[in-house]
């Protein structure tokens, strides 16, 4: 059975950012399969989108409440792995 | 770029500069002291700094500096600013901002970094900031524009104060501190955020868990000292005659002989405390976070028992252990929510068990009656002083000790690095314990080991007078280190000696202090007595011997039941 899963997150565009969610995962070794970010299309582009695969099962609640105290993260949702957008570009990943 | 202030009244517009404004920020957000130390790319921030009411307290090393903040931020629950230049300014600093970022201390750093067009470039006393304050704060900035600290400043007081307190970074580069900017209007100070709402329906499930109990236990940590809570959980433990363990963190809450305290569990609580853990069906653990210092082996944890859980991280929750109830929530509201709804219960049979255990397993104290041991020293000081005097500690068996037979009697009486265990906190925290606190005393016990690791800071506290005491337990070793080495490592000392001795009293002269060595004295009590009783720093050095152990303990990873109860060794 997968123990992977897929999360959405709505984050401040801003420098740092990335370096606040890479650097909790680090130093809770939580395992990250997998990271895409871009900015919110419209909007000024003051949010961005960043999906993050992450291979975690029993701590995933805990990764998840980690995750939502940083103060840069608006929202994680946990979503459906099909169809999401690593699984449209694996072939870039060969 | 100039380093030269410029003074706002000069212009028709409110103008500033980025550090002007800066310090304008720290004076609305009630700010009256702050901790630092200079250097070139901080100089504008001190620069302006001379025109505030704002008073420096220059430290002797950033880590003092980082400390002394945290010391006035533990006693007064306000969110308190250091100041360091970058580079080793800031590599300095570090250690007291992870220590803050443990024991959920709302601490500011501020540092200067080199002007924006050098970073990156390796330039002089440049190093990564942002990425090294990022995994010890809540959250941590580096600046690109005097605009910024409009919004930044008062979000940093924010987020250090707001749910579990914590330290914050602000990196503010040299260009930036410069800038000139008209301000129109200035913001709102920050100021702590509503606490979480909870459901009371959650209070009322978790009441009739304790109601249904037959021996339940409260477990209360710093939480409720954050909180300001002590006083409702007092209210609380009597009213459902709840025995109550307390956690490094939470001594004091419970005041000392109260009789429903058990003093602390864990590592090195005492016998019936831990045999208590042993036998209780509930644990409601309030404002704690269930660290392994005082769990000890998780798995077997207070083995027979449901845990309840409340705390205002969610991330806690869940964490370490795995409540049947738990709430997330400010600790001091669910207990004014609970207060308002409860039914007073008593618990006969499980409190004389409680009282049984007590007494065929009590926290033995060797030595209580002999002032050059380790209980005896800290009961004599005890004995001089009265429950205004606030108490610190560096880190090792001096603090264990002083845990272990501190007669706490209130709340936020008690200051010491918990998480992070950084030998060398106790001085500097004893100075920003004393300037927010002038009118208490404070006694910082403190091991030979520790104290030599800020010693710098003395001159710290003679140049502002402070009402320091620092009582050193000095056993010419690293204790606790040489403590392990005889139990887990069969005896093979290694490298746990000083063999060149420090005459702390000579040092203390030196530093503009007085100090005195009870170890030479005539009549060691009575010197004792007198140099606690007057006003002004003094260091007492106070001999011990090194083969004093702390008892009992649990071996690290061990279950709690499995305790070393021991002979000096």
């Amino acid at each position: 059975m997968s123990t992977i899963s897929l999360l959405k997150l709505t984050v401040n565009n801003h420098p740092g950012v990335l370096a606040h969610v890479c650097g909790l995962f680090a130093r809770r070794a939580y395992n990250l399969e997998g990271v895409m970010v871009r900015p919110i299309a419209g909007g000024a582009s003051k949010r961005s989108r960043m999906w993050l695969l992450v291979n975690e099962e029993e701590r995933l609640q805990q990764l998840i409440r980690q995750t939502e105290k940083l103060i840069d993260v608006i929202s994680v949702e946990q979503h459906d792995l099909e169809g999401s957008i690593f699984e449209q570009t694996e072939g870039f990943f060969v | 770029m100039t380093d030269s202030a410029i003074d706002p009244a000069t212009c028709s517009q409110p103008r500033f500069s980025g550090s002007q404004l800066l310090i304008k920020l720290l004076e609305r957000q009630g700010i009256t002291h702050v901790s630092g130390v200079p250097g070139g790319a901080n100089l504008p921030i001190y620069d302006a700094l001379t025109d505030s009411s704002i008073k420096h307290v220059l430290a002797r090393h950033e880590q003092g500096a980082g400390f002394i903040a945290q010391g006035m931020a533990r006693v007064s629950g306000k969110a308190q600013v250091c100041l360091a230049s970058s580079g080793p300014g800031v590599s300095n600093l570090i250690t007291a901002v992870a220590d803050a970022r443990l024991d959920s201390v709302p601490l500011i750093s501020i540092t200067g970094q080199v002007s924006q067009d050098m970073i990156g470039t390796d330039a002089f006393q440049e190093i990564d900031t942002f990425g090294l304050m990022l995994p010890i704060t809540k959250h941590n900035w580096m600046l690109r524009s005097a605009e910024e600290l409009l919004e930044v400043i008062p979000l940093a007081f924010e987020i250090a104060l707001s749910g579990r307190p914590g330290p914050v970074s602000i990196d503010i580069p040299k260009d930036v501190q410069n800038q000139l900017i008209e301000v129109e209007c200035l913001p709102e100070p920050g100021r702590r955020q509503a606490n979480p709402v909870f459901d009371r329906q959650q209070v009322e499930s978790m009441l009739e868990r304790i109601w249904s109990a037959r021996r339940p236990l409260l477990m209360i940590g710093g939480g409720i000292v954050y909180a300001g809570a002590a006083e409702s959980l007092v209210q609380f433990a009597e009213c459902l005659d709840l025995p109550a363990v307390q956690t490094f963190m939470g001594l004091g809450i419970l005041p000392d002989g109260h009789p429903l305290s058990l003093g602390m569990l864990g590592m090195h609580g005492a016998p019936y405390t831990n045999l208590v853990l042993e036998e209780c069906d509930l644990v409601i653990g309030l404002g704690v976070r269930f660290d392994d210092r005082a769990t000890g082996k998780v798995a077997e944890f207070c083995p027979q028992a449901e845990i309840i859980h409340v705390d205002i991280d969610h991330s806690e929750i869940d964490k370490i252990m795995r409540p049947a109830i738990s709430i997330r929530a400010d600790v001091g509201e669910v207990l004014q929510a609970a207060i308002g709804i409860l039914e007073p219960v008593s618990r006969p049979i499980w409190r004389r068990r409680v009282e049984q255990l007590k007494a065929n397993h009590p926290l033995m104290l060797d030595g209580e009656d002999e002032l050059f041991r380790p209980y005896g020293a800290i009961k004599a000081v005890a004995s001089i002083l009265d429950d205004s005097v606030s108490i610190t500690t560096d880190v090792g068996q001096h603090q264990m000790w002083v845990a272990q037979a501190y007669p706490f009697r209130r709340a936020g009486q008690w200051v010491s690095s918990g998480g992070l265990g950084t030998m060398g906190f106790g001085l500097p925290a004893a100075i920003g314990m004393a300037l927010a606190q002038p009118e208490r005393k404070v006694v910082c016990f403190s091991g030979d080991g520790s104290f030599l690791m800020n010693i710098q800071e003395l001159a710290t506290s003679a140049e502002h007078d402070l009402d320091i005491k620092i009582v050193i337990l000095n056993n010419r070793h690293l204790g606790l280190v040489r403590q392990q080495q005889s139990l887990f490592y069969a005896r093979n000392l290694s490298a746990v000696e000083f063999q060149q001795n420090v005459d702390y009293a000579l040092t203390a002269r030196a530093m503009g202090m007085k100090g005195i060595d009870l170890g030479v004295s005539d009549n060691p009590l009575a010197e004792l007595e007198s140099a606690l009783m007057e006003h002004g720093p003094c260091v007492i050095d106070l001999p011990i011997s090194e083969t004093e152990m702390v008892f009992p303990m649990v071996a690290p990873g061990g279950a709690n039941r499995e305790m070393i109860h021991g002979e000096s060794a």
